[in-house]
C-alpha cells in the first residue's frame, strides 16, 4: 500500500471547507500548491456576478512576501522596475520585476502597509529571488503565502456588502488604498484592488480567522446575491479589463528554458512600469539598451472581428504572419470579441490589416475564419465605478 | 570634473603594472595604496633588527622575461640575486630528491626520472597553450563576438596541433586531481610528495581534491618558457620598488597612505573613490586591484550592484589555508643531507602524496597542520645583505592552516610556532640552536597585513568553475566588473593569482580597447 495515499497532492486554504459546501461542480484545479475551484455552479452566472452583483474569490494562493527593515524601500527599489518612494504609505501599486537581463521575472502588487512595512503579492515564487536581491540591504523577507488568507469581493455591491458586513470608512476609500479594520478581534486589512476592472476590494487576514471571515461576508452578502467565483470566470473578466496574466501572456523569465522566449517590459507594453530616472534597479542597463535599439516584440491588444475567441491563432498582416495570440476571450459586458496578442514588429510599424487566423470546432468539424483585428489603446471595459470615490453603494 | 583619468586602487604588483601601462598610453593615472610601500603581497619584512624576510611572496616564478624587458625593471632597479633555483625535496633520512627543468637527481630510479621528463614535456607544452589564454582577456563561450569565435578557434587548432597523443592525455588529465596523476607515473613518494605541494599552494585542496591537475599547470606556468624560481635582490620588496619606479617614469602619481574607503557612484556609474580621511577623488574610470569580494562588498557595496551580480559575488569562493613562518636565525642550520652550497636552493617538505593530503585534513575542520607543507627559502645565502654579517632569515610558506581556529588564534599562535619548528626539525635538527626570533603569519594576519579577503593567494580561489571566462565571476570575466566605470587587475582576475603581472596587464589592455571602442 501506498503509506501516501491519502495525503492531499494540494493544499487546502483557509477557506477550503466553505469552498467546498459551493462548490457543487466539485471542479477543482491547482494553483501554486494550492487547491483551487476552477468553477462553482456555472461559469457564466460566476461571472455575471463580478459584473452585476458580488463575487468572491479565493486568492490565498498567492505568493506573498513580507518585507520589513529599515532598507525595504531601498531593496525594493533595487528589485522593482517603477519607484517605491511613489507608492505612499497606506498605498498598493502594480509593478513588475526583470532579472539583469531586463526581461520580466513576474508582476504583482506591492501594499506599503506601514513605515518600512511591505507586502509583495507576486505569481511565481520569488523567496529566492527576493533573498539574492536582499544581499546589500538590511531587510527581513517573509513568506506570508500559508499565513495569510485573502479573498477578492469584486463588482458593483461590493462596496455595499462589506458596510453591511460591518467594516467601516470603505466607500471614501480610493482605488489602490489601503483600510485596517477590526474583525472579531483581528486585524483584517481591506485594499481596493482587483484582477476584474471593477469596483472591488481585496480582503487580507491571518488564516486562523478565514471560516470566520466567509461566512460573515456570505451573511451580509446573501441579500446582495453574493457569489463564490473560479478562476474560470474570473479569466474572462481579467481579459475584458485588459489585465496581463504572468505565465499566460507572457513566461516569467525564471522559469523560461528557451533563449528568447521571454519579454522586456516594453515588449509587454509596460514601459510606463519603468522608471529609468531612479539610478539602479534589476535589469536597468538592459532596458535602457533596448531603448535605444528597439524592441524585438510588441503586445496589442485587439478588437477582433465576429464573436470566435481567437484563442492561440495566428494574427496575420498582409498574409504573413506577425505575431500570435496569448489571450483571448468573448468578453460578454463589453460584447467586445479581444485577444492579446504579441507582434515581432517594431515599435512604430503599421498596425493597419491584422487579421487573426481563427480556428473553431463544432461537432468535430474544423472550420477557420480569418478574422480582421483593431488594435486598440483601451480595454473596453472600465465602468466609471471602478473609479468612483465615494464608491458607489446601493 | 576629474583629478585624473584612472585611479588605481592598490600598488601591488598587478595595480602598478596596469598602472604603468595605462600610463604609457597617454592616461593620467594615480595609484591610492593603503599601506606605506609598493608591491602588495611582495615587500620585504623585519622580524628582529636588521633581519629582512619576505613577508609573504618569496620567489618570483612566474615574471615572464618579456615583462621585465617590456616594463624595462631592470633599469628600474630590478636585479636577481639568484636565478633558475632547484627544488630540493627533504627528507628525514638524507635521501633528498632534487627537480629543475625537468631534471630530476637523487634517490630516483631511471623509470621515474623518464617519467619525469615525459610529465615536464607535456605540462610545458600544455602550458605554452595556457601561457596563451593567459596573456589576453578569456574568450566568451555565449554571446561570443567574432574575436571570441577567433580565439576559440586558435585555441581549438593548438589543441590539435599538440599531436593527439597530448591532446587525448591532455583531455583526460584535465579535470583530474593530482594524485592519481601522479600515482599512475611514479614511484617515489618523495617525488609525488614534491609535486602534490605545488599543485595544492595557495589552494584549499588536498592532492586528491578534483581541479589539482589545473592547479599544479597553473602554478607552474613558467614551465611554458622554461623558467623556474628565482630570488630578487634586496628582498621581494625589489620587485614592487622597481615597479614603483617604472611607474613613475611613466607619469603615474603614487599616493600611499591613501586608503580607499568606498567607491563614489551616485548614479549607474563608478565616478571615483572616497578615502578614509574622507577627500574624495574622482576619475573617467576606476581600476581595482583589491580583491573581488572586497571590492564589490566594502568598497562598492552589494547594493549598488543588480540581483546576479550581488549573488555571485556572495558565492565565490576564498577559503585560504596558506601561512607562513619566518625565523632569524645566528647561523646556517644543518639540513639532513644537504651540503651549506645547496641551502640557497628551494627547500621542500612533503615527503609523499599522503603526508600532503593529511595536510589538508585539519583545516577542512577548522584547525591547523602540526606537520604541516612547507616551501622554504633561506634568502639570505643568495642575498647576505637580507641579514647582518654571518646571521641568515628563513622563510616558509606553510599549508594548510584555517583562517579562525576554534578558539582563535591567540590561544594556538604559540603552540603553532613550536609544532613547525618541530616540523622543520625533524630535517634540520639543530635549527632551535640557531633561532634568534620567529614568527608566523596566520593566514588571518596575511588577511589583515596584506587587505586581502581570506589572505588569499590568488585572492579567489583557483577552480575550474572560476577561471578563464568565469573569474571572478562571469560577467565581470573581462576585467569590466559589469558595473560602468570600474574594473578589476588583480590576481582575482583572469589568469590569476601569482607574481606574474599578467592580470595587471591584461586589464590595462582591455581598458584601451574598451575606450577605442566607445
Ligand atoms: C603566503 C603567500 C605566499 C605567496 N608566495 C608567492 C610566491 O612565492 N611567488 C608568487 O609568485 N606568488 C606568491 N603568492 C601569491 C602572490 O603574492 C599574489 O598572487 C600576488 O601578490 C597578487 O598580487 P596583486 O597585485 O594582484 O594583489 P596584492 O599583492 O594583494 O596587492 C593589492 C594591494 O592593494 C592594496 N589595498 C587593498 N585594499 C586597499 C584599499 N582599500 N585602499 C588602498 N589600497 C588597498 C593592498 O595594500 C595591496 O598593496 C603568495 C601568496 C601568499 C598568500
Amino acid at each position: 500500500m501506498n503509506p501516501h495515499q491519502d495525503e492531499p497532492i494540494y493544499l487546502p486554504t483557509a477557506f477550503h471547507s466553505r469552498q467546498q459546501q459551493h462548490n457543487l461542480l466539485h471542479a477543482w484545479g491547482g494553483w501554486n500548491g494550492y487547491l483551487k475551484p476552477e468553477a462553482y455552479t456555472d461559469i457564466e452566472l460566476e461571472y455575471f456576478a463580478i459584473r452585476s452583483t458580488t463575487a468572491v474569490f479565493d486568492l490565498s494562493p498567492m505568493n506573498k512576501y513580507r518585507v520589513t527593515g529599515p532598507d525595504a524601500e531601498a531593496f525594493l527599489n533595487r528589485v522593482l522596475t517603477r519607484d517605491v518612494a511613489k507608492i505612499k504609505n497606506g498605498r498598493v501599486g502594480y509593478c513588475i520585476w526583470c532579472d539583469d537581463a531586463g526581461q520580466v521575472m513576474d508582476d504583482g502588487t506591492l501594499f506599503h502597509l506601514g513605515d518600512n512595512d511591505y507586502r509583495l503579492c507576486s505569481y511565481t515564487r520569488a523567496y529566492e529571488w527576493l533573498y539574492w536581491s536582499s544581499l546589500g540591504f538590511d531587510v527581513a523577507i517573509e513568506d506570508e503565502t500559508g499565513t495569510v488568507a485573502a479573498l477578492a469581493v469584486q463588482g458593483p455591491t461590493s462596496c455595499t456588502v462589506l458596510t453591511a458586513m460591518g467594516v467601516t470608512g470603505l466607500e471614501s476609500l480610493k482605488p489602490f488604498g489601503i483600510l485596517e479594520v477590526s474583525f472579531q478581534g483581528q486585524t483584517l486589512t481591506v485594499s481596493r484592488t482587483g484582477f476584474t476592472g471593477d469596483l472591488g476590494y481585496e480582503l487580507w487576514i491571518d488564516t486562523s480567522a478565514g471560516e470566520a471571515l466567509w461566512d460573515a461576508l456570505f451573511a451580509a452578502g446573501e441579500p446582495y446575491l453574493i457569489k463564490a467565483i473560479g478562476t474560470e470566470a474570473l479569466e474572462i473578466a481579467r481579459i475584458e479589463a485588459g489585465f496581463l496574466q504572468a505565465g499566460v501572456d507572457f513566461v516569467p523569465a525564471e522559469t523560461a528554458v528557451r533563449r528568447g522566449c521571454t519579454r522586456s517590459p516594453f515588449e509587454l507594453g509596460l514601459g510606463w512600469l519603468v522608471d529609468f530616472d531612479k539610478p539602479r534597479f534589476n535589469g536597468r542597463k538592459a532596458l535602457l539598451a533596448e531603448r535605444d535599439a528597439g524592441s524585438r516584440y510588441r503586445y496589442v491588444m485587439l478588437d477582433v472581428d465576429g464573436n470566435k475567441p481567437a484563442h492561440h491563432s495566428f494574427i496575420l498582416q498582409h498574409g504573413k504572419v506577425v505575431g500570435t495570440v496569448t489571450s483571448a476571450a468573448w468578453c460578454p459586458t463589453a460584447k467586445t470579441n479581444l485577444a492579446f496578442a504579441q507582434l515581432e514588429l517594431p515599435a512604430d510599424a503599421s498596425l493597419t490589416g491584422l487579421v487573426a487566423e481563427i480556428y473553431y470546432e463544432r461537432e468535430l468539424r474544423w472550420n477557420k475564419v480569418l478574422a480582421p483585428c483593431v488594435a486598440i489603446d483601451r480595454a473596453p471595459f472600465d465602468p466609471p465605478r471602478r473609479r468612483q470615490t465615494p464608491a458607489p453603494a446601493l | 570634473m576629474t583629478d585624473v583619468d584612472v585611479l588605481v586602487i592598490g600598488a601591488g604588483h598587478n595595480g602598478l603594472v596596469c598602472a604603468t601601462q595605462l600610463a604609457s598610453a597617454g592616461r593620467s593615472v594615480m595609484v591610492l595604496e593603503a599601506g606605506e610601500q609598493p608591491g602588495g603581497m611582495a615587500v620585504n619584512r623585519e622580524i628582529a633588527p636588521g633581519f629582512q624576510v619576505p613577508g609573504c611572496a618569496q620567489w618570483l616564478t612566474q615574471f615572464s622575461p618579456q615583462l621585465i624587458r617590456e616594463l624595462k625593471l631592470e633599469q628600474h632597479g630590478l636585479e636577481l640575486a639568484a636565478t633558475d633555483l632547484t627544488s630540493i625535496g627533504l627528507s628525514a633520512d638524507g635521501n633528498t630528491i632534487s627537480l629543475k627543468q625537468g631534471e630530476v637527481s637523487g634517490e630516483i630510479s631511471d623509470a621515474d626520472r623518464a617519467a619525469f621528463a615525459e610529465l615536464y614535456r607535456l605540462l610545458s607544452k600544455v602550458n605554452r597553450l595556457l601561457l596563451r589564454l593567459s596573456k589576453r582577456p578569456p574568450p566568451y563561450l555565449v554571446e561570443g563576438k567574432l574575436r571570441d569565435k577567433l580565439a576559440l578557434a586558435d585555441l581549438g587548432l593548438r589543441l590539435r596541433l599538440m599531436g593527439s597523443d597530448d591532446m587525448s592525455e591532455l583531455l583526460r588529465q584535465a579535470l583530474n586531481n593530482v594524485y592519481d596523476l601522479l600515482q599512475e607515473r611514479f614511484e617515489s613518494p618523495l617525488l609525488k610528495g614534491m609535486l602534490s605541494l605545488e599543485a595544492v599552494q595557495g589552494t584549499h585542496f588536498g592532492p586528491r581534491s578534483p581541479n589539482t591537475v589545473f592547479t599544479l599547470l597553473q602554478r607552474k606556468l613558467q614551465w611554458a618558457w622554461g623558467g623556474e624560481v628565482s630570488q630578487v635582490r634586496g628582498g621581494m620588496a625589489g620587485l614592487g620598488t622597481a615597479l614603483a619606479n617604472a611607474a613613475q617614469a611613466a607619469g603615474v602619481t603614487l599616493r600611499y597612505g591613501a586608503e580607499v574607503q568606498s567607491l563614489i557612484m551616485p548614479g549607474d556609474c563608478v565616478e571615483g573613490v572616497q578615502l578614509a580621511d574622507g577627500t574624495e577623488l574622482r576619475a573617467g574610470c576606476v581600476v581595482s586591484s583589491v580583491d573581488p569580494v572586497t571590492t564589490f562588498e566594502s568598497l562598492l557595496g552589494l547594493a549598488k550592484v543588480e540581483t546576479d551580480t550581488a549573488r555571485r559575488v556572495s558565492q565565490i569562493r576564498i577559503k585560504s589555508g596558506t601561512a607562513k613562518l619566518h625565523l632569524a636565525l645566528s647561523g646556517l642550520p644543518n639540513f639532513t643531507g644537504l651540503d651549506a652550497s645547496q641551502l640557497g636552493q628551494r627547500l621542500l617538505i612533503a615527503p609523499d602524496p599522503n603526508y600532503v593530503e593529511r595536510a589538508f585534513n585539519p583545516v577542512k575542520y577548522g584547525e591547523y597542520a602540526s606537520l604541516p607543507t612547507m616551501d622554504i627559502s633561506i634568502p639570505s645565502v643568495n642575498d647576505p645583505s637580507l641579514a647582518p654579517d654571518g646571521q641568515h632569515v628563513l622563510s616558509a610558506i606553510v599549508q594548510h592552516v584555517s583562517h579562525s581556529p576554534a578558539g582563535g588564534w591567540s590561544t594556538q599562535r604559540e603552540r603553532a610556532l613550536s609544532d613547525w619548528i618541530d616540523c622543520l626539525a625533524q630535517y634540520a635538527p639543530d635549527i632551535r640552536e640557531h633561532i634568534v626570533a620567529a614568527e608566523i603569519l596566520t593566514p588571518a594576519d596575511l588577511e589583515q597585513q596584506y587587505r586581502v579577503q581570506g589572505g588569499h593567494w590568488d585572492h579567489v580561489e583557483i577552480s575550474l568553475d572560476q577561471v578563464l571566462m568565469m573569474r571572478p565571476f562571469p560577467a565581470a570575466a573581462r576585467y569590466d566588473a559589469s558595473v560602468p566605470g570600474l574594473y578589476l587587475c588583480g590576481a582575482g582576475s583572469h589568469p590569476g593569482g601569482n607574481l606574474s603581472g599578467l592580470p595587471g596587464r591584461n586589464a590595462a589592455d582591455t581598458i584601451l580597447k574598451m575606450e577605442k571602442q566607445s
